[in-house]
């Protein structure tokens, strides 16, 4: 469990046109490191090559490597879908599966990747992740209830529990609160407080606050204007990068003083 | 008109005139009776008609007098589409009336039980008729289903790129095909395998399917491309390989849909006669067997027997018009089918 990420000189292109460009980075095992930037420079895209999200789209590549304890995860054989696997992924919208009730929506990693399992063990993975996602308590009397009956907080918690069940290495959320109020918000970052004792958490957020409230490293992207790619400006121990960093482009950034 | 002149006289910057809510029903009556006054009961759809514009021009005038342009304006495509809706309606009531109360003469247990092998003059069914559409139709469903739904598969989650355009295009192509050219060609095709003058159920079967591929595609394309990117998303983030993403997450997603679709393709191709007069033909016994000898359907039932009775031999008269009620039925008991498949299948939401 929780392992650590090494991106090196990494370009990622929709077609011809780069949307991120040389970004090197090391991110930490057992720590949640937060993206910050921009709307447009290339956080989602970036974060969606760490477990090669972006193959979906159509006319999307990357060059360079990415390695995950060592192991690269574009060299040749590697199978995309064993990737993901290891590297769990929550969204900006919560997108629990409509067909599913909550406790399938759980099992769905296991259920979908047609894995045996007894029932014994799906009890308890369902207990296990819904109790990590911090949902347990309020769904325990209602399992068999669909899961797009519970509220816009409540779902995206049950998408962190479907992602945990996986038993991923690393968690790459991608704005994961941009939905939800305040409270459902609290209890999300709560979470992740909790979660990097296990994983890698990778978090892309708009919001300042909770980058600083809840990572340990910031990486602030930016980009020099539409159809530039988007560059990783500098990343740091998130303190420092609050407090003193040591670009300007980041200090106008999170003081508001952007564009 | 005493209500008009005081609405006239409370007039303030919000409220405008208005006209009582009984007048246009008053107005229509008053037009209508006009009408029969002046050109008489035997001229009924004359008189009718006539009112009708004449209550049209009546309401918009008295209308634009009282409440002004915007409403005399309001009463009038008001009034229109009202009309257009029940001009629209008449043939469908017409038709459901007459099939009714003709279909029904013949309407009992023998028609059920028995096919026309041997019968002159009374008796005589059409369970060979029945058990024909029923095979034939099933058969063209079993063929259209899986190749419609793999097409729209292919176009919605594979596709990209000519080969995707080129299958567009001939899906829109086949769309417009004439039913009597997939009959054409049902028949050129069987008779070039089996010789000429071949004669068979699933001939019939591949004819309804030529007819029925296109709209299951695009039916299925549609509902496919419904579903939220999200989900498939939700799907491989959990490292769920793609084949397995869209049997297990898109298809239970849209299944209602591509269902109710199927459905309404079926009933869209039951009533086909000219492509079997072409291939299944017309038989009076019965026959089970989808590969060999005639079959016959029920339009084809209903087309022959018309054609034997010359147009006036009762017998033959009532067997087509009982023949058209069940074909009715059907179409009516698939469509209602079609209604409860998308209650049922329905993702429910549980709140
Ligand atoms: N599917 C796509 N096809 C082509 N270009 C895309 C696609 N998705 C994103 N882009 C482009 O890539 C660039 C980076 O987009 P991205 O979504 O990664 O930005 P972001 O930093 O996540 O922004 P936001 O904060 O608004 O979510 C943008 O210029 C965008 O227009
Ligand atoms: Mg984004």
């Amino acid at each position: 469990m929780s392992k650590r990420i090494d991106v090196a000189d990494l370009n990622v292109y929709y077609g011809k046109f780069r949307a991120v460009e040389d970004v090197t980075m090391t991110i930490e095992p057992r720590s949640v490191t937060a993206f910050i930037g921009p709307s447009g420079c290339g956080k989602s895209t970036f974060l969606r090559t760490l477990n090669r999200m972006h193959e979906v789209i159509p006319g999307a590549y990357v060059e360079g490597t990415v390695t995950m304890d060592g192991e690269n995860l574009y060299g040749p054989g590697v199978d995309p879908v064993r990737v993901r696997r290891q590297i769990g992924m929550v969204f900006q919208r919560p997108n629990p599966f409509p067909t599913m009730s909550i406790k399938e929506n759980v099992l769905a990693g296991v259920t979908l990747n047609n894995r045996r399992m007894s029932a014994s063990d799906k009890e308890e993975l369902v207990e296990r992740s819904l109790r990590g996602a911090n949902l347990w308590e309020e769904v325990k009397n209602r399992l068999g209830l669909p899961g797009s009956g519970l509220s816009g907080g409540q779902q995206q918690r049950l998408c962190i529990a479907r992602a945990i069940a996986m038993a991923p290495d690393v968690l790459l959320m991608d704005e994961p609160c941009s939905a939800l109020d305040p409270i459902s918000t609290l209890a999300i970052e709560d979470l992740i407080g909790e979660l990097k004792a296990n994983y890698t958490v990778v978090i892309v957020t708009h919001n300042m606050q909770q980058a600083a409230r809840v990572s340990d490293t910031t990486a602030f992207f930016n980009i020099a204007g539409t159809g530039a790619p988007g560059k990783l400006i500098e990343m740091d121990h998130t303190e420092k990068i609050f407090h003193n960093p040591s670009q300007k482009a980041t200090e106008d950034y999170i003081t508001g003083r952007f564009g | 008109m005493t209500t008009v002149a005081t609405t006239k006289t409370t007039l303030s910057s919000l409220t405008g005139g208005e006209l009582p809510r009984w007048t246009p029903w008053a107005v229509l009556a008053a037009a209508q009776a006009l009408g029969l006054v002046v050109l008489g009961t035997a001229n009924l759809a004359g008189a009718i008609v006539s009112g009708v514009v004449l209550y049209l021009v009546t309401i918009a005038a008295l209308s634009g007098v009282v409440e002004g342009r915007r409403k005399a304006t309001d009463r009038l495509v008001t009034s229109l589409v009202v009309a257009a809706f029940v001009i629209a309606t008449v043939p469908l009531v017409s038709v459901t009336w007459t099939a009714l109360s003709l279909g029904l003469r013949r309407f009992d247990a023998v028609f059920f039980t028995h096919s026309m092998a041997g019968v002159v003059g009374e008796g005589g069914g059409a369970l060979h008729a029945i058990i024909g559409t029923l095979l034939i139709t099933l058969a063209a469903t079993v063929i259209s289903v899986p190749i419609g739904l793999m097409t729209s598969i292919y176009l919605v989650e594979y596709g990209r790129g000519p080969l995707a355009r080129v299958i567009t295009f001939f899906v829109d192509v086949m769309t417009g095909i004439p039913s009597i050219v997939a009959g054409l060609f049902a028949y050129a095709l069987f008779s070039m395998m089996f010789g000429p003058g071949h004669r068979s159920g699933i001939s019939g079967a591949v004819a309804l399917s030529v007819l029925m591929i296109p709209v299951v595609v695009r039916s299925s394309e549609e509902m496919l491309r419904i579903v939220p990117n999200e989900l498939r998303e939700a799907a491989y983030a959990l490292g769920v390989p793609k084949w397995l993403t869209i049997v297990k997450v898109v298809l239970p997603t849209c299944i209602a849909g591509i269902m109710t679709g199927v459905v309404l393709a079926i009933a869209r191709v039951i009533g086909e006669t000219a492509p079997l007069l072409l291939t299944a033909g017309y038989i009076a016994n019965m026959n089970y067997n989808l590969f060999a000898d005639r079959m016959t359907t029920l339009p084809l039932f209903v087309f022959t027997t018309y054609r034997n009775s010359g147009g006036t031999d009762v017998t033959d008269l009532d067997r087509a018009w009982a023949g058209s009620l069940v074909l009715i039925l059907i179409v009516l008991a698939l469509n209602l089918a079609a209604r409860l498949i998308a209650r049922y299948f329905a993702p429910k939401t549980g709140r």
